[in-house]
């Protein structure tokens, strides 16, 4: 059995991790060190959310090896370290409906033991300090309520972020802070793990990709050089000047989105990643 | 862990000021059962050799005591509803609360909110039954241990079956067996407070003070291997 | 793994179990004579108060395996606190329908408020529950780790409901309903063999019923490797990582 490596902040071997007694990891081999910011892509079902969760501490280690931040993920005394030393955004918003925005944030900043004077800057840089701060989460739209969830996680200062779809259901602004904050906390030593179906911003982002199907990681290493050609031509194509290419896509009603099976035996990055495109506006 | 236990009581006494579910809902809910109590069991019927009191007034403790039963398990279900409702389990989880405090700020909240509701509705038992009161002292210690008893046994249930789709019909199965011996001594003791002689209650107040520390125990420990994973 | 759930010793186990009823049959339907009181009903005496023994001692074996279970998360230990828990209710039922069959020509109903058979009931939907938490849908170690809290905490409500009720009907009535039972030499000899019996087919079925439960865990565990083959399939990269 291999250990960690020094530098290194998720460390997986034939992880699997069973959700009931479905193997939603089924044997991933993984390696995270400090200061990368990886891209998870993948289609739905994959089991990004599972991945991103384990190295959360959240979903269980059911074989294999797994540390993440140097802590063993079978550990239990170590798992809980995992859990505060790591920040998740994930599908839900671990928000309470009848509380305000600022009521939420004060809650979670008490629980996670953080100054409540660290909340204000990001409420400000998040937009929700105006008339947000005093409206009820249930009050909120899908974006808004994101933008609350990210501000607890970022508050956190997590060493680890992990981000599940941090752009989906934002707007320009937010997806742009999103890529700014991502970009600020790898600056102060964190590493970060997103899984992303917004190829054309994640990538550009990102340090390395890695592909999940099947439970599995497949680790790309970075892109092919003519595949990210490609790939940047593609984005210009679609997105001229700037504007949010999700807003216009041509590939609107996607010929491509046929399901949530992903890409079949063999299927290549670029077929792969429009397919994800359409995947990702159906949600 | 008493910082934890604060945070979370604070917060769900916040909740429940900006949704008003237990005072708007459950506070009529439980005033309803007695009522229907009152329908099912003719005012008119009386029992011979006691002064002519009614069977209503007779079986009063015990009526009020299973209104209070029934409405615990409402506010039981809303306390962990809240916290199912955005996977705010794992947000506590990753924050690295203490479970035991976790424990303590649900259990003490539906105390708090109990307690309300059974001043609440006591006052009304009071005037729909027309019983009298014997010992002032006997049934507030009375209705202190028993509120503890059910929230604290009713809480750590509701844990067990917190994250599950079939909690709201599992958990009342598991917690009332387990309460059943709390309304048995929770009547009893409150029948001698108000019907007298007190000197017969305080034996089962006794009890009840031995469960609610039971309880409260169990509920503390129990609460870290329930709340580990989900 | 044979394809069975026997091996010799629970073959004994079973030929005991056999032998031993078909005694404490003969002895308590046929040997024994009538009681004063009670006459001919005191013979479901010797099926009832066996079936207390056993249904009480399989929810030892539950708290004790649940205790087991919560300091070292042991498998065997988890499944046979179920195993238990299961065999204790069905003789808890049988502990409820002979004592509503004795009553009803001792009080002249089937249901009395006595303390034992209240406590009982209770008891009874108690460990259903608990049965009911076993096969919940969660991931196995997690149900198994609620099993286990419940399993020790119905033990501890178990003691109280069956004390406070005993206390509860004492005040009430100044003494408990039943009826003076006496016993001669061979009606106790019948009671023990009743004991010693069920004794051995509770523990018979215990076994089998653990193994049955360890059969299944095994297989589960097989069911694993293919349902983690089938999901790698999935990806269309499986093991040896050729996409992309």
């Amino acid at each position: 059995m291999s250990g960690p490596v020094d530098g290194s902040v998720v460390h997986l071997v034939g992880a699997i991790s069973l959700i009931q007694r479905f193997p939603a990891l089924a044997g991933v081999d993984l390696e995270v060190r400090t200061g990368e910011i990886v891209l998870l892509r993948g289609p739905n079902g994959a089991g990004k959310s599972t991945l991103l969760r384990l190295c959360a501490g959240l979903a269980p280690l059911s074989n294999g090896v797994g540390s993440v931040l140097g802590h063993d993920l079978t550990v239990r005394e170590q798992r809980r370290r995992v859990r505060r030393e790591t920040g998740l955004l994930a599908h839900q918003t671990f928000l309470y409906d009848d509380l305000t925005v600022e009521e939420n944030l004060r809650f979670w900043a008490a629980a996670n033991r953080v100054d409540e004077g660290t909340i204000e800057p990001v409420l400000d840089r998040l937009a929700l300090a105006g008339r947000l701060r005093d409206v009820k989460i249930a009050g909120l739209s899908a974006g808004q309520r994101r933008r609350a969830s990210l501000a607890v996680m970022v508050s956190r200062r997590p060493k680890l972020w992990l981000l599940d779809e941090p752009h989906a259901g934002l707007d320009q602004a937010g997806r742009d802070f999103v890529d700014d904050l991502v970009k600020h906390a790898v600056g102060f030593g964190a590493t970060v793990m997103i899984a992303s179906h917004d190829v054309h911003r994640a990538t550009d982002l990102a340090t390395r990709t890695v592909t999940v199907a099947g439970g599995l990681v497949e680790d790309e290493g970075q892109d092919p050089p003519e595949d990210r050609a490609d790939r940047s031509a593609a984005s210009e194509h679609i997105n001229p000047d700037g504007t949010d290419p999700d807003s216009t896509d041509p590939d609107g009603a996607d010929p491509d989105a046929t399901g949530p099976d992903g890409p079949g035996p063999g299927g290549e990055a670029d077929s792969d990643s429009t397919e994800q495109e359409g995947d990702r506006d159906a949600s | 862990m008493l910082h934890d236990a604060l945070l979370m009581a604070g917060k769900d006494l916040r909740i429940e000021r900006g949704s008003r579910v237990v005072l708007g809902q459950i506070l009529p809910f439980g005033a309803l059962v007695l009522i229907l109590f009152g329908l099912a069991i003719s005012p008119d019927l009386t029992v011979l050799g006691t002064d002519r009191r009614s069977v209503l007034a007779q079986v009063s403790p015990g009526l009020f005591w299973m209104a209070v039963l029934f409405s615990a398990l409402q506010a039981l279900n809303r306390s962990f509803a809240v916290e199912a409702a955005d996977g705010n389990l794992d947000g506590l989880k990753m924050a690295g609360l203490d479970p035991a405090g976790i424990f303590l700020g649900k259990a003490g909240t539906v105390t708090a909110q109990l307690l309300v509701l059974e001043i609440l509705l006591g006052a009304g038992a009071f005037l729909i039954y027309g019983a009298p009161l014997d010992s002032v002292i006997l049934l507030v210690v009375t209705v202190l241990f028993a509120t503890t008893s059910i929230t604290s046994a009713g809480t750590l249930y509701a844990a067990l079956g917190s994250g599950l789709r079939v909690r709201d019909t599992l958990v009342p199965l598991l917690v009332l067996p387990v309460l059943a011996p709390v309304l048995l001594a929770a009547t009893l003791a409150t029948d001698a407070a108000v019907f007298g002689p007190a000197g017969d209650g305080w034996s089962w107040a006794l009890l009840l003070a031995v469960f609610a520390l039971l309880y409260v125990g169990i509920g503390m420990l129990a609460f870290g291997p329930i709340m580990e994973e989900t | 793994m044979n394809d069975t759930t026997s091996s010799r010793a629970t073959r004994v186990l079973g030929i005991a179990a056999l032998v031993s009823l078909a005694f404490s049959l003969s002895f308590g339907l046929i040997f024994s004579p009538p009681e004063v009181f009670q006459a001919d009903s005191v013979r479901l005496m010797y099926i009832h108060l066996p079936s207390v023994a056993v249904a009480y001692s399989c929810f030892a074996v539950t708290l004790l395996g649940s205790i087991i279970y919560l300091r070292n998360g042991s498998t065997f230990w988890d499944l046979l606190a179920g195993a238990a828990g299961e065999i204790g209710v069905l003789f808890t039922a049988f502990l409820l329908i002979s004592g509503s069959l004795w009553g009803k020509p001792t009080w002249g109903v089937y249901w009395q408020w006595d303390p034992r058979l209240t406590s009982t009931a209770v008891m009874f939907i108690m460990y259903i529950g608990y049965l009911v938490v076993r096969r919940l849908e969660l991931p196995p170690d997690v149900r198994s780790r609620r099993a286990a809290v419940l399993g020790i905490v119905s033990f501890v409500n178990v003691i109280i409901v069956h004390y406070s009720v005993q206390w509860w009907r004492g005040l009430h009535q100044g003494q408990t309903i039943g009826i003076d039972t006496q016993l001669d030499g061979l009606m106790l000899f019948s009671l023990f063999l009743g004991l010693v019996s069920f004794l051995v087919v509770g523990s018979w079925l215990l076994v089998h019923r653990f193994r049955i439960a360890w059969l299944e865990h095994q297989l589960s565990a097989q069911g694993m490797e293919r349902a983690i083959a089938e999901r790698r399939a999935e990806g269309g990269f499986g093991l040896s990582g050729s996409g992309a």
